[in-house]
């Protein structure tokens, strides 16, 4: 029986092959470009995001390489002017043109899908969102470009540096106030707020973190607009935007970048590995509820977000017994604890419990595992660093372990991301990834990770300061750097490499059937592509793995195979 | 492929008012942001050797804050009472009301360009040294950006239910929601801005 419905006219939404569908009716090029541009559908507005982030990926790893190497040996390949611009568009460009966009493409193309609805809530606000952000991103580009942006000199253009970053946070926002709508309001019937995939549980929370953390940063960009045009006293002009210059101690756009708002960019790939637990594993998971509750734990972070706030241990005094409950160091503790240290517990605990999926099981493991797990691997490394980063008695405040740290989380989220498109790629476009092929990338991927962030791990331990290029430390400090630069070259080759793979396979692939992985949610009822409106019949929901229900139980010789 | 039940027709979604609640809650969050860095500015002013963070020669127009505190208190009654038509399908008081609320919100747009009259603050004031005037028409500004957007939201409900989409009673739920919004953060600006400056 097919769930597709004929009937449904598609002359208003997006054909999922687009161009196919556009010569069989004689339209144009053109045509096929203008339905792109204009196009509401979530399916295309998700890929339109991740193949977005992911070619600013290129460019902005690539800077990362270039400050990787100049660090080296301070080959002067820059002047000075521009090595604070390239600080600032790698850190900004890292969050905001690559993790926020790709994380959020995903959950746009997947979520509605998941959740048995039909379409995302307000679809052409998330596509205006999506051009805000594009064209947000593009003039940020073109500001640095042209000597503005943070401790540039060209003011018209650090002006447009501030704004097109309001702009860029704006869209982004749009999009998610788009994903949280859609899962409170469009799960299909039965789906209750226990039933809903771990997927779309974790961009739900992450969804609601951004609703109230980035306008808190939009707000701060506004004051910074403003008195960057008219009186640049209070706010440190265009030095204080992130920090960077010499001697600049403000840093007012710095929260936004660091932990623990940081962990809600990165918080749908914790939802994607569990996800993918219960995929491999092939059963219904065991302590689900525990699970989503590790999963809102992140969320914590929302806090760190809107206190606009790094959070510190400073460690101070000498008390720590419970005779005087509230003696300094306990006092300490329990703040940073709470903002830092619950987020990362609820990553831990999805941790703890993962093995508990594949108890009386034999898991059934495929690349997007792999890519889940490195994946999620990296984003806990990146969380516990910045658990230890704010311990001030350690000193790696200001030094580039926080870089490390910061980079841990961005690229174990781009791994995440790419996991998805493995996973769900078939459903989109119908046809799978070479397993094989795409197996080396998720090899490379993760050693691209952690040679971009594990050398400054231990150059942080050595007072290698950020944002500069010049210092001087016993120890190889050329070998960590060059390691640094030759990880961010591996991440672009990774890319270039994945979509290349990734845009030959879904073109030429093996079809992939509509339930490839014997999948348990509701986007592995419908077809592979999905049909206009996604369904074509409403489906009712009895637990929080329908199509479980539905199947039989495999056999011991299925099992044993 | 494998079919499921089919389920019985969805239940109304209320798309409309969970987003405007959490646009309403990003506005929230947007305002209480820059209060903060607000209060955080006016402390650290305070707390240097001249102690001012109102620039010498500037005087707060309390009344007319005071006549647009009010104002709002009629802009959510006037609101709540377009949601209370709509529900007994009243077209006409629904209508009014609407209309009322926007023209309210005119009456705001014009008292806050009153107070920026009276208080001749320059943007860039030479005894301004903690930046009052950048942050006090920042803030204000972004304020009047969600009260311009919330009257657009009036005409635009008011005219769909005077177009005839009169069983559409959730975009006048969420315009409600939306001037609930708004006037709890005014509360907040006009506390911290206007009262406390």
């Amino acid at each position: 029986m097919t769930t597709i419905d004929p009937t449904i006219d598609t002359a208003t939404h997006a054909d999922p092959h687009g161009s196919a569908s556009h010569a069989s009716t004689g339209s144009t090029a053109v045509a096929t470009i203008g339905s792109w541009i204009t196009t509401s559908d979530h399916k295309r507005l998700g890929r339109m995001l991740i193949g977005g982030g992911l070619i600013a990926l290129l460019g902005i790893a690539l800077v990362g390489a270039l400050l990787g190497f100049e660090r080296a040996d301070s080959a002067a390949l820059f002047d000075s002017g521009a090595i604070a611009q390239l600080f600032a568009i790698n850190r900004v460009g890292l969050a905001y043109f690559v993790v926020l966009p790709i994380v959020l493409g995903l959950s746009v193309a997947v979520v509605p899908l998941q959740l048995g609805a039909r379409s995302l809530a307000f679809p052409r606000l998330a596509a205006a969102g999506f051009w805000a952000w594009f064209a947000g991103m593009a003039l940020v580009i073109v500001s640095i470009a042209a000597n503005g942006g943070p401790s540039g000199g060209a003011s018209r253009y650090v002006a447009l540096f501030i704004s097109s970053y309001g702009v860029m946070l704006a869209g982004l926002t749009a999009i998610a106030i788009c994903l949280a709508t859609t899962v409170l309001t469009t799960r299909a019937p039965g789906m209750n707020m226990r039933r809903i995939p771990l997927f779309s549980w974790s961009v739900l929370v992450s969804a609601l973190g951004l609703v109230l953390v980035l306008p808190v940063a939009i707000g701060t960009v506004i004051y910074l607009y403003v008195s960057y045009r008219y009186n640049r006293t209070p706010f440190g002009g265009n030095a204080g935007l992130l920090g960077s210059g010499p001697g600049t101690t403000a840093n007012w756009l710095g929260f936004s970048l660091t932990q623990p708002t940081t962990f809600l960019y990165a918080l749908p790939a914790i939802g994607f590995f569990a996800e993918m637990l219960a995929v491999t594993s092939r059963k219904r998971l065991p302590k689900r509820g525990i699970l989503m509750a590790g999963v809102a734990l992140v969320g914590v972070a929302i806090l760190g977000g809107v206190t606009q706030t790094q959070q510190t241990l400073p460690w101070t005094g000498s008390k720590l017994y419970l005779g005087d409950l509230f003696g300094d160091k306990l006092e300490n503790l329990v703040s940073y604890a709470f903002f830092v240290g619950l987020p990362v517990l609820g990553a831990v605990i999805v941790l703890l419990l993962a093995p508990l999926a594949f108890v009386g099981t034999k898991p059934k493991l495929n690349v997007a595992f792999l890519f889940a797990f490195f994946g999620f691997s990296m984003v806990l490394v990146g969380m516990l660093g910045n658990l230890l980063a704010g311990v001030e008695e350690l000193r790696l405040l200001g030094t580039v372990f926080e870089e490390g740290a910061f980079v841990y989380v961005c690229y174990g989220a781009v791994l995440s991301v790419m996991g998805g498109v493995v996973h769900w790629g078939p459903k989109l476009w119908g046809r799978k990834i070479d397993d094989k092929k795409v197996a080396l990338f998720a090899l490379l991927g993760v050693t691209a990770t952690v040679l971009a962030s594990l050398p400054y791990y231990i150059a942080g331990f050595a007072d290698q300061p950020a944002d500069s290029v010049g210092f001087d430390y016993s120890g190889p400090q050329n070998l960590w750097n060059i390691l640094v630069g030759v990880g961010h070259g591996l991440m672009v080759l990774t890319v270039l490499g994945f979509v290349g793979l990734a845009m030959q396979s879904f073109r030429k692939g093996e079809l992939a059937g509509d339930d490839p992985w014997d999948g348990q949610t509701l986007e592995w009822a419908t077809s592979s592509p999905p049909p206009a409106n996604n369904f074509s019949t409403m489906h009712t929901v009895a637990s929080a793995e329908p199509l479980i229900d539905l199947k039989p139980a495999p056999s011991t010789s299925e099992e044993n195979s | 492929m494998l079919a499921l039940p089919p389920a019985p027709a969805p239940a109304a979604r209320r798309q409309l008012f969970v987003g405007t609640a959490l646009v309403g809650a990003a506005g929230t969050t947007l305002i209480g942001g820059m209060l903060a860095l607000w209060l955080r500015f006016r402390d650290d002013a305070r707390a240097k050797p001249d102690g001012r963070w109102l620039p010498d020669g500037i005087s707060m127009p309390g009344v007319v804050a005071n006549i647009m505190l009010i104002s709002f208190i009629t802009i959510i009654v006037f609101a709540q009472w377009a949601v209370y038509s709509a529900r007994r399908g009243d077209k006409q008081h629904t209508a009014m009301a609407l209309g009322l609320t926007g023209l309210i919100g005119l009456a705001i747009v014009n008292a806050q360009a009153a107070v920026y009259t009276q208080m001749e603050l320059p943007i860039r004031g030479d005894n301004d040294l903690n930046g009052y005037g950048v942050m006090f028409y920042a803030i204000t500004g972004t304020f009047m950006l969600f009260l311009i957007i919330g009257i657009i939201f009036s005409l635009v409900t008011a005219f769909r239910h005077l177009g005839g989409r009169v069983a559409e009673r959730e975009i006048v739920t969420a315009h409600a929601i939306y001037w609930y919004f708004v006037s709890a953060a005014f509360c907040m600006l006009w506390f911290v801005v206007y009262v406390t400056k």
